[in-house]
């Protein structure tokens, strides 16, 4: 069936070249699958097959990295991941864009007057997809919560302080937060206070 | 154990049953089984023993500090193919029993999604997740039994971590890791996840030859708190930890089940603090409220703020600990998830560099201390020392009102 074909190959296509969670990439694809479904057959099927992979790849051909350390236009990228809605405050140091999930999750990220995501926060009943609102320092968030765990037997928050990086994460299943920055990229007159 | 007893076997049973609440003070009144007569024949309900005995010590990894370790039988269902598995955390801050598959010998059935395949889970912490197929067990704590109950087993799938899942942050699916051989949830929820897992999430997968698929679960078939099931003392747990004065090797107490449904469960005029959906209170610190608090006895201390909130230095080759230059003497307040009632803890947070330095082969700090997200104060371990916890299930009815609660 050209359903499980179209599911495939977008799904192939996409992993190459985004770090975007297999398990959504489905997800959002069903979506668009769902809302297409009073298509009759043949020619017209097809065509609209081709219309529904063009408007997934669409939404898809966002910026490829999003997040921590990224350029506003990584907001729409993580608003898109999550499926969410957005909503935006500005202040007078800098732009907050909230998203919100349909479950529940709920990620802030706070946008320096250079376009620069240098704070990121979130609440949920479990935590986001990291690897998506850190960006290039999933790597180290990953690496410094493996050594917490590894150095000091016992189940606490994680606390990563490094230099270029500090991570704060606590809760439990149903209720988790936790707030992420980038100390030299906070802008002036900006308290780490504020991202949360 | 519900049982119909009659003559001779009603003392025998009573006495046991006496014997092993009040240990020993055999014949005392307030220890009996209650009983009914009806007509000529004597019904008695004799209660079950539901003392879990539990010990924090260094754990299977013999480095644990607060950890409340107690052993889990888990059997084949409607078999009695059983085993016993020490050394699993005992967690008020979770729902679901959680087994590592090195550690398991007994083959429990996979639980299967209606469509024939298998559901596997992966399960966020806040530092990373565990990944493994739900099976369902009979579970056995001390005198009380569930049936056929959805657990986790740790890193038992074949299936390679999804995407979704690896991006919660590092794999926990070892034992070096997870510092036990399993985590025992016994906290207010009756599921793990609960509604929200009812529509496809990253918690929940499931597995076709071709790979893993997030999935929805509904509650009965998500991995549930054992207690919910028994067929008695099912409304909540008390853990009963004595107090410290400093360091310790061990510490014995014990996990008894039911709230107020046996003599040795009441309770005893302790205050109830209603807990909210998501499983949180209030605690206010320096005129200061964080609605995102809780207690978890799978927590290892006391962990709440940062640094720059409380002015406490966090330890300069572990900054997950507070390491003041004085032991500090601190006090806030719990309150009920609506604000009511309220009462004030004092606590206290040492130097954890000097007490693990000056007390290397102990396991019991009951000053333990560090930082947490900003929302909210994790009341750990510490928090039970010299104090018997309640904590009672979601929906369950107790003479202390309807769970979810803590009461202290």
């Amino acid at each position: 069936m050209s359903f499980f074909s179209v599911t495939a190959f977008s799904a192939n296509a996409l992993r190459g070249n985004r770090n975007v969670p297999r398990g959504n990439e489905r997800r959002m694809l069903q979506c668009h699958i769902q809302s297409y479904t009073g298509a009759t057959s043949g020619a017209a099927k097809s065509g609209r097959w081709a219309v529904i992979l063009y408007v997934a790849m669409l939404t898809i051909s966002l910026p490829a990295f999003a997040g921590l350390g990224e350029d506003v236009s990584s907001v729409q990228a993580d608003q898109a991941h999550m499926q969410g809605s957005l909503r935006t405050t500005q202040t007078q140091a800098y732009t907050l864009h909230e998203i919100q999930a349909p479950s529940g999750i709920v990620v802030r990220e706070f946008v320096s007057p250079t376009g620069k995501v240098f704070g990121v926060a979130w609440q949920g009943p479990w935590p986001p997809d990291m690897r998506q609102i850190l960006a290039g320092y999933f790597g180290q968030y990953q690496q410094a919560a493996q050594a917490q765990v590894n150095s000091h037997a016992g189940r606490k928050p994680l606390v990563i302080d490094q230099p270029g990086l500090v991570v704060q994460s606590g809760g439990h299943m149903r209720s988790f937060t936790g707030r992420a920055y980038i100390p030299e990229m906070l802008p002036q007159g900006v308290s780490a206070e504020a991202i949360r | 154990m519900r049982c119909i007893t009659t003559g001779a076997n009603r003392i025998a049973n009573r006495i046991m049953v006496t014997a092993a609440i009040c240990g020993g003070l055999l014949f005392a009144v307030a220890c009996g089984g209650s009983g009914s007569s009806s007509g000529g024949s004597t019904v008695t309900t004799t209660p079950s023993n539901n003392v879990l005995a539990i010990s924090v010590n260094a754990g299977p990894n013999g480095d644990y500090a607060n950890g409340a370790f107690a052993s889990v039988t888990v059997c084949v269902p409607s078999t009695t193919t059983c085993q016993t598995i020490d050394d699993v955390l005992v967690d008020t801050g979770s729902s679901g029993l959680r087994i590592l598959s090195s550690v398991l010998t007994a083959a429990l059935p996979q639980q299967k999604a209606s469509d024939g395949n298998a559901v596997v889970e992966c399960l966020p912490f806040v530092s990373g997740y565990t990944w493994g197929p739900v099976q369902t067990a009979d579970i056995e704590l001390s005198g009380e039994k569930a049936s056929s109950v959805p657990i986790q087993v740790i890193s038992g799938s074949d299936f390679p971590v999804p995407t979704a899942c690896a991006n919660f942050g590092s794999s926990q699916d070892t034992l070096s890791a997870l510092g036990a051989n399993g985590i025992l949830g016994v906290g207010t929820m009756a599921q793990d996840c609960g509604q929200g897992c009812e529509s496809p999430s990253p918690i929940y997968w499931e597995c076709p030859a071709s790979g893993c698929v997030e999935a929805g679960e509904s509650l009965a078939l998500q991995v549930q708190n054992p207690v919910a099931l028994f067929s008695t003392d099912n409304n909540g747990v008390i853990i009963e930890l004595p107090a410290v004065s400093g360091p310790e090797a061990t510490l014995s107490g014990s996990l008894i089940f039911g709230i107020g449904t046996q003599s040795n469960n009441a309770l005893n005029g302790a205050t109830v603090y209603p807990v909210d959906v998501n499983g949180n209170f209030i605690t206010t610190y320096n005129s200061q409220q964080y609605n995102q608090s809780f207690i978890d006895s799978g927590s290892n201390g006391f962990y709440f703020l940062d640094s720059s909130s409380t002015g406490i230095p966090v330890c300069s080759d572990a900054n997950y600990f507070y390491c003041p230059s004085t032991t500090q003497n601190l006090s806030a307040s719990n309150a009920g998830s609506t604000g009511t009632p309220s009462g004030t803890v004092t606590f206290s947070v040492a130097n954890a560099d000097n007490l693990f330095n000056n007390s290397p082969n102990d396991n019991v700090f009951g000053q333990l201390g560090g930082p947490n997200s900003l929302s909210g104060f994790d009341w750990g371990l510490p928090f039970f020392y010299g104090r018997n916890v309640f904590t009672a299930i979601q929906g369950q009815h107790t003479p202390g009102g309807i769970g979810p609660y803590w009461a202290y």
